[in-house]
Parts: C-alpha cells; structure tokens; sequence
C-alpha cells in the first residue's frame, strides 16, 4: 500500500498531467511493480515449516489454486487503490473511465497470475525477487503489449473495444490457471 | 552410465543434412528469382533467414518435448536433452537475427539515413520484439538452471519453467504480431508458407533449406549433449575412483 503511494507521488513530483499516452503507459508500468512486490511475497515468505505444515493438509493443486485466488483477489485490490491515485494526482484523460476500471481489473488479474506462478518457481530456486524479475519480464511483455493496445481503446472514444483481444486476455489466464495446476505438483515435491 | 539414444548415432541424417545444405546454398545463389521492387536479389535471403527462425522454433519444440519428459520419468538425461536443445535454440535464433538485419539493412532502411539511426524506428517491429521475448525466455531458462545446486531440483525447476514459458510464449509469437502494424512480411498469416505466395522454383530450393538446416540445428544439438553425457560420466567415474582405491 505504502508502495503504491509512494511509487504514484514520485511519478506526480517528476511530470504532471502527462498526455494519455505517457499516462497509460507509466500506469501499466506502476502495475507490474506493485505485482511483483506485492505477489513475491507470498511464495517467498513463507517459511519451511509452515510449506511442511500445508504440504500436509492439503493437496497441491488445491495449494496453488487457493494462492492464485488470494493474489488476484490482493491484486484486484492494490489496481483499484492504485488507480484511484493515479486519476487523483496526474488528471484522468480517460473518456470511458468505467470500461477503463474492468480492463484495469482483468489486467491486475492476469498479471498477479502469472507472478504467482513464477514466485512459485523462484521460491523452489531459493532465490530473491531478482530472479523473478529475469523470470518473469519476458513472459509479462505480450499481455502487457495487449493490454496497453486495449486500454487505449480507453482513452478514445472514436476507438471501440475489440472483443477478440479481451477474449485472448481470458483466454491466457485460463491458460496460465491450467498450467499451474499441472505443474505446480512438480514444484511441490521436495 | 547414461547413453544416448541411438539416433545420434545414425549417419543417414547428417548426409541428408549436409547434401540439403548444399543444394540449398548452390540453388539458393544460381537459381533465378522473380525480380519484385524492394526486394530484388535479396529474396534469397529466405533461404537463409526465414530458416533459421524455422530451426529454432523446432529446436525450443524439442527442448520442451524433453523436458515433459524429464517431467514424466525423472530421468536426468532428458534435462541435459531439454538444455542442449534451448542452447541451439538460442544459437539459431541470433543467426536469425543476424541474417535478418543484413537483409533489413538493404531494404527497409532508410537509403538516405545511415543503418544506425534509423535502428530505433526499426526496432519497433512486432516480431523482432517477439523473437527478442523468446530469447529473452530462454536466457532466463539458463540463468534459473545455473542458479540451484542441486542436480534433481534444478532438473525438475527449470524443466517446469521451460513447459510454462514455452506454452506462455509461442501464443504470444504467433498471436501478438498481428495485432500490431508492421512491415515485417506476415500480418495475414504465415509468410511464405502458403505455397500460392511464392514462385515455384523457390518453393524447390525453400522446403529443402528447412528441412537442411533444421537437421543441421539438430546434428549440433547431438554433438553437444554427447559431450555433455560423456562430461557427466566422466564426472561420475572421478567421484567413485578415489572410494575404490581405499
């Protein structure tokens, strides 16, 4: 929380009222940050003996669905804080700031996903958020390709939404959602 | 002691190989082209540079059928199959770059700009940017292997990484560059590989090379894991030896 605040008012010392491109794209920046540090907690935090502890209560795929679900739902969150700020202190140049808030949502949504997969693989390396980063960068890259391409839909009201690119936004999430159940149990293992 | 499989083993392939890559090269210089503005002799270069990306995306494809593998029956070789296999992956995706930026530099720069300024404008190109991602996946696959000591988890981390990146990635290539403009040949679909898009002596030199440096791609492959196999037992000999002699 203190992250976001602190992230968006050094943004809104250094430029204001930046034009909607610039907005849009430190807006997603702002966001892959706040995700990384705030999903990377959850895997790496967690101590031995508490991943011993759940390792027996439950299985894995319900592990890691519980987590995916804890994330988004923390992610959801921190885009909805994060953009409230963002309109606050540097303008809002959206025209449509409603469907702007839903692609907001879904975005913070797919990218906690795939973080939380990766934290899952950088806590098995044993490693710090570091190695997240080189993990995840270039995974991270095409969904935030779309989402930007989508949300400037957002900025503009001649532009209307493609259904098509909201779809294939769902479409990998489910996709990533499926590839961790698979493969989380191999993780899992010590 | 590991083996590796018997294929490796085979000569009928590397022949075939070395005789495609050689049909390729000749025919590839001293066949005609059509004469299309733009273009002109540098079609050829499809020869050289729409391969290249066809080896490597067969050689991330092996490496990924490796590491399922290696996910299915915990067996260490398949995990040194998956590497080498990403290794050549990565080799032939740089050449790919290489040969493209030759080709680029003849027809979409600038002719009044030198190469060098108008790189940035260049850089934007959707492909480019997902061929870089690829790579980039595939660097960060290396760095995450190298990064854990131990020899089973680091098989089993880096094999899952591989499975999820690769089924992360290849939607992005294929799916990301048609959304976006570009000058890049292929928006509609796969360039060149309709055969309606292409001349038909072309098409004679075109199969061949990528079937030739595929296979090419593949023989280094095997080079490479035969030395990492025999590395590995060597490794392993050198670790009992000093218990046998007391």
């Amino acid at each position: 929380m203190l992250y976001i605040g602190a992230t968006i008012f050094v943004l809104f010392l250094a430029i204001d009222e930046p034009e909607h491109k610039v907005w849009n794209g430190l807006f997603w920046v702002t966001q892959l940050f706040i995700c990384i540090n705030a999903v990377a907690k959850s895997f790496l935090q967690e101590s031995r003996g508490r991943m011993l502890y759940f390792y027996s209560i439950v299985s894995p795929a319900h592990f890691v669905l519980a987590k995916l679900l804890f994330n988004s739902l923390l992610m959801l969150l921190m885009s909805l804080l994060s953009l409230l700020l963002f309109s606050l202190l540097m303008g809002s140049p959206l025209a449509r700031p409603w469907s702007f808030m839903g692609l907001v949502l879904l975005g913070g949504w797919s990218l906690s996903m795939v973080f939380t997969f990766l934290a899952a693989i950088a806590a098995r390396a044993q490693q710090n958020a570091a190695i997240m980063a080189v993990l995840g960068f270039p995974l991270i890259i095409p969904q935030l390709i779309l989402l930007m391409k989508i949300s400037n839909a957002a900025f503009n009201p001649v532009i209307t939404f493609k259904a098509t690119d909201l779809l294939l936004l769902g479409a990998l999430d489910v996709l990533v959602g499926t590839m961790a159940v698979i493969l989380f149990p191999f993780l899992w293992k010590d | 002691m590991k083996q590796p499989p018997k294929y490796m083993y085979r000569t009928w392939w590397k022949l075939l190989c070395v005789v495609l890559l050689i049909y390729t090269i000749v025919g590839g210089l001293l066949f005609p082209v059509p004469d299309l503005p733009a273009l002109e002799e540098t079609i050829r270069n499809l020869y050289f540079h729409v391969c290249m990306w066809m080896a490597m995306m067969t050689l991330f494809s092996f490496s990924i059928v490796y590491s399922i593998f290696y996910l299915r029956s915990f067996d260490l070789k398949y995990d040194i199959y998956a590497r080498q296999f990403a290794t050549t992956g990565i080799l032939f995706g740089l050449l790919g770059y290489a040969t493209g930026a030759i080709w680029m530099s003849y027809t979409w720069a600038d002719p009044n700009n030198p190469v060098f300024k108008s790189f940035g404008a260049l850089a934007r190109e959707p492909k480019l940017i997902g061929t870089a991602i690829a790579l980039l996946i595939y660097f960060a696959y290396l760095v995450l292997r190298d990064s854990i000591q131990d020899m089973d988890k680091r098989a089993r981390v880096s094999a899952v990484y591989n499975v999820f990146a690769y089924a992360m990635l290849f939607p992005a290539i294929w799916i990301i560059p048609r959304l976006l403009p570009s000058l890049h040949p292929g928006q509609e679909g796969n360039p060149a590989m309709k055969p309606k898009d292409i001349d038909s002596t072309m098409l004679m030199v075109f199969y061949p090379a990528i079937a030739g440096w595929t296979l090419l791609g593949i023989w280094i492959t095997t080079l490479k894991i035969r030395l990492a196999i025999f590395r590995e037992n060597k490794l392993s000999q050198n670790q009992k030896n000093p218990l046998s002699d007391s």
